[in-house]
């Protein structure tokens, strides 16, 4: 049996719930022939991959349902093997060449020239080119996106491009200019209401509103999520939706919402390490703690939290530790409301507390120098990066 | 889709199929849009069929390309085009073994004499144009120094780039330079009315501002917007013709729209400029951001990012836009405008280097807020 996300899952582009607009137009394009390039991009369990699977459908009909998984090697110039896992049908490949890191240019390279080379040899085919969908397309390397760009013009007539991205900042803009954007907003609370309710529907049980409510408002606009903690919620609650709920979080969530209090209350980030040694990627440990925390105090500190912790998600993308980063933000918050409730300033004058924090930052670097600049403190470590400034 | 022809493809593709930018390429240097000075001097060379070694720079989409090529095309004719030109695109093939390999055997060659009744000048030279030449390494671009003055007589250079000052200074100095400006908001409309007319599609006057306006002087990529604008509209008036409208081009030139901008601005504490009321009629649709809720300070910001951030748009597009109304407001002092600048640039360096959309935006938004206090 499978997950209600999947079983659910709509499989043309009438049986989409929500972006009829949208649906149209896809409907349209994949009638007329003249097929572009397509750039999807949305918030994460917005409904782009559905979207694009229910294009391909309405492209060359339920053929491309019919998927296999490979795994093809691929050999760098300096003969490095990659393992690539490839989802394909007899008119789609499906890549996400972002799983290689910084090879995914050889990836895309080979995959893309092999495609484009050969033709369609099916003459029922109903579309002479195939397609190649391209995941997480904004985490692709320059290098990758700049071969892309030859090749999507070079290859247009027996090839199309759909790319899924969740933003485009990250792309190049040559590459924008060659596609239809698409953009797949998350769905409004109406809307994901009318996708639970369809399910439920569908599974024959009463959904009560302020369970619907409760669910609608945790998901914060991820589809995939909601139904997700309606299929548990409905598993633990068996026969009968009981109305007074308690969506369970994931352990991580509640686990971040445990460090945020304990950097408010009792000043410690203990235990930061265990939420990053159990590979919950470390910007979304960042923005979680930081939601919690910024709940949590004063509204003149707000800003600043955000501020710096933008400030050290960015630091944390250019250094290598990100360990580092995330104390040293914990440390400025830390400071920050020390503060705003005691009054110390930390630049020179309450030299205890900075004796502290000092310390605490030598614990942080482990054999880094830490130095006292005119009243401010730097932390280095060795390769005399900066990590810590308050 | 620029297909950068080289002669080799073919040229039978379905001309359905094939982008406009290409369709519409000027065959000849008179076609050429704007750049009137160059096209000038350009013209000049050909009557007197000697060309210096040229530097080409501007930014994308203002005709270097298809003035070279319309300048070879114009010099050798159809016929000899081919064994004329070398045309490289530097993006996939750069190096200096290509420059050793295959640059120099044909900078090498000697052309082949021509037939007296040609009616092309074709003059006894042949042409290398290296395309995107900023992004040739330092080495290739060295390599070529002493090329192109042994081989002046039988072959000349032209070099196509957006940043000259990616040249080695040797190479820049041995060019004639020309300049080429983004296009005029006139200029560009004429092209565009000049294609749509072709293409027998009505664009309204007010589709045609978008254009240009989300375009700012780049005409590859307003014939682009063009292109899949008409797509759509024709994919969709099988049921009836719908015209396409200012809202479609913002929507495929991936912009915010203005409502949205305007909201976050004034949860931000900045009040609309007078004179968008018009922007705000334009997109009725979205009628839910039209009436923005005074709801300033960091939970105002905060729940207004997370909106954005649901919708799906894009940050570094969103502050180029926040940018544009900003620098430009007549009720903001210089002193917040300067403030806020630097905000922008640094939010701009920080998405660069991968920052997190959600936390960025919500950090331009904190700052300017506080900087407009």
């Amino acid at each position: 049996m499978s997950l209600w996300v999947d079983k659910y899952r709509p499989r043309t582009l009438d049986a989409l719930h929500y972006h009829k607009e949208l649906s149209e137009r896809l409907a349209s394009l994949a009638a007329s022939g003249d097929f572009p390039h397509m750039l999807f991009y949305g918030p994460s369990g917005g409904g782009k991959k559905t979207r694009i699977a229910c294009t391909l459908r309405e492209l060359f009909g339920p053929g491309v349902e019919k998927l296999k998984i490979d795994q093809r090697v691929f050999e760098t110039p300096s003969k490095r093997k990659l393992d690539v896992n490839i989802v394909q049908s007899n008119f789609h490949i499906e890549i996400t060449p972002s799983d290689v890191g910084i090879y995914d240019r050889v990836v895309i390279q080979e995959i893309l020239k092999e495609i484009a080379q050969t033709q369609q040899v099916d003459l029922s085919a109903k579309q002479r080119f195939k397609v190649v969908i391209i995941n997480e397309a904004d985490s692709l390397s320059r290098d990758a996106q700049a071969a892309l760009r030859r090749t999507m013009e070079k290859y247009m007539s027996n090839m199309r491009i759909i790319l899924c991205a969740n933003s485009t900042s990250k792309l190049i803009a040559p590459i924008k200019s060659r596609c239809l954007l698409m953009r797949v907003a998350a769905p409004s609370e109406v809307e994901m209401e009318a996708a639970l309710r369809h399910v439920a529907k569908e599974e024959k049980f009463d959904l009560p509103d302020n369970a619907c409510e409760e669910i609608i408002k945790d998901s914060g606009g991820n589809l995939r999520k909601a139904l997700l903690v309606l299929e548990a919620l409905k598993m633990q609650s068996f026969t009968r939706f009981i109305s007074n709920i308690n969506i369970a979080k994931p352990d991580w969530e509640s686990y971040c919402g445990k460090v945020a209090e304990l950097i408010i209350q009792k000043q410690t980030p203990d235990q930061l390490y265990e939420l990053l040694s159990h590979c919950i990627p470390p910007t979304v440990v960042l923005k979680t703690i930081a939601d919690r925390v910024v709940d949590m105090v004063d509204e003149s500190l707000k800003g600043d939290i955000m501020h710096w912790a933008a400030f050290y998600e960015v630091r944390m993308r250019i250094g290598s530790k990100k360990i580092f980063h995330l104390e040293a933000w914990v440390i400025k918050v830390m400071s920050l409301q020390k503060h705003m409730y005691y009054g110390v300033d930390l630049t020179g004058v309450g030299f205890e507390t900075v004796a502290n924090v000092q310390q605490f930052i030598m614990e942080v670097l482990d054999g880094g120098i830490v130095q006292i600049v005119g009243g401010a403190i730097c932390g280095r470590n060795m390769k005399g990066r900066f990590v810590a400034e308050l | 889709m620029f297909l950068k022809q080289t002669g080799k493809t073919q040229p039978s593709t379905d001309t359905r199929l094939q982008p406009w930018v290409e369709k519409y390429r000027p065959q000849s240097i008179d076609e050429v849009s704007a750049q009137e000075h160059t096209v000038a001097v350009l013209k000049k060379a050909l009557t007197s069929t000697n060309l210096p070694h040229m530097l080409f720079y501007g930014p994308p989409g203002t005709g270097k390309t298809s003035t070279i090529l319309a300048l070879a095309r114009e010099l050798f004719g159809p016929q000899n085009f081919r064994s004329r030109i070398l045309e490289l695109n530097a993006s996939d093939e750069r190096g200096i073994s290509i420059v050793r390999e295959k640059i120099k055997t044909f900078a090498r060659q000697t052309p082949r004499r021509t037939p007296e009744d040609s009616a092309y000048p074709c003059p006894p030279y042949k042409i290398v144009i290296l395309d995107e030449a900023d992004s040739m390494t330092q080495d290739a671009q060295g390599a070529l120094r002493r090329i192109m003055e042994t081989h002046s007589r039988i072959t000349r250079f032209c070099l196509v780039c957006n940043y000259i000052t990616r040249i080695i200074e040797p190479l820049a100095s041995r060019c004639s330079k020309f300049r080429f400006t983004p296009l005029s908001s006139s200029a560009t409309l004429s092209r565009l009315e000049h294609i749509a007319a072709s293409e027998s599609i009505a664009v309204s006057p007010q589709a045609f501002k978008a254009l240009i306006t989300t375009s700012d002087g780049d005409l590859r990529r307003s014939i682009t917007y063009l292109q899949s604008a008409a797509r759509l509209s024709l994919s969709v008036s099988s049921t009836g013709a719908r015209p396409i409208t200012p809202a479609d081009i913002q929507e495929i030139a991936g912009t915010v729209p203005d409502p949205v901008v305007l909201r976050f601005l004034a949860a931000l504490g900045v009040d609309p400029p007078p004179g968008s009321d018009d922007a705000m009629d334009v997109d009725g649709d979205e009628s839910a951001f039209i009436k923005p809720p005074r709801v300033t300070g960091f939970n105002g910001v905060r729940d207004v990012v997370k909106e954005i951030m649901r919708a799906g748009y894009s940050t570094a597009q969103l502050i180029i836009q926040i940018h544009d109304v900003m620098i430009h407001h007549p009720i903001l002092t210089s002193r917040q405008k300067a403030q806020c600048a630097l905000i922008f640039a640094e939010a701009d360096k920080a998405l660069n280097d991968g920052g997190d959309e959600e936390l960025q935006l919500l950090e331009v938004g904190m700052r300017v807020h506080k900087a407009l206090l």
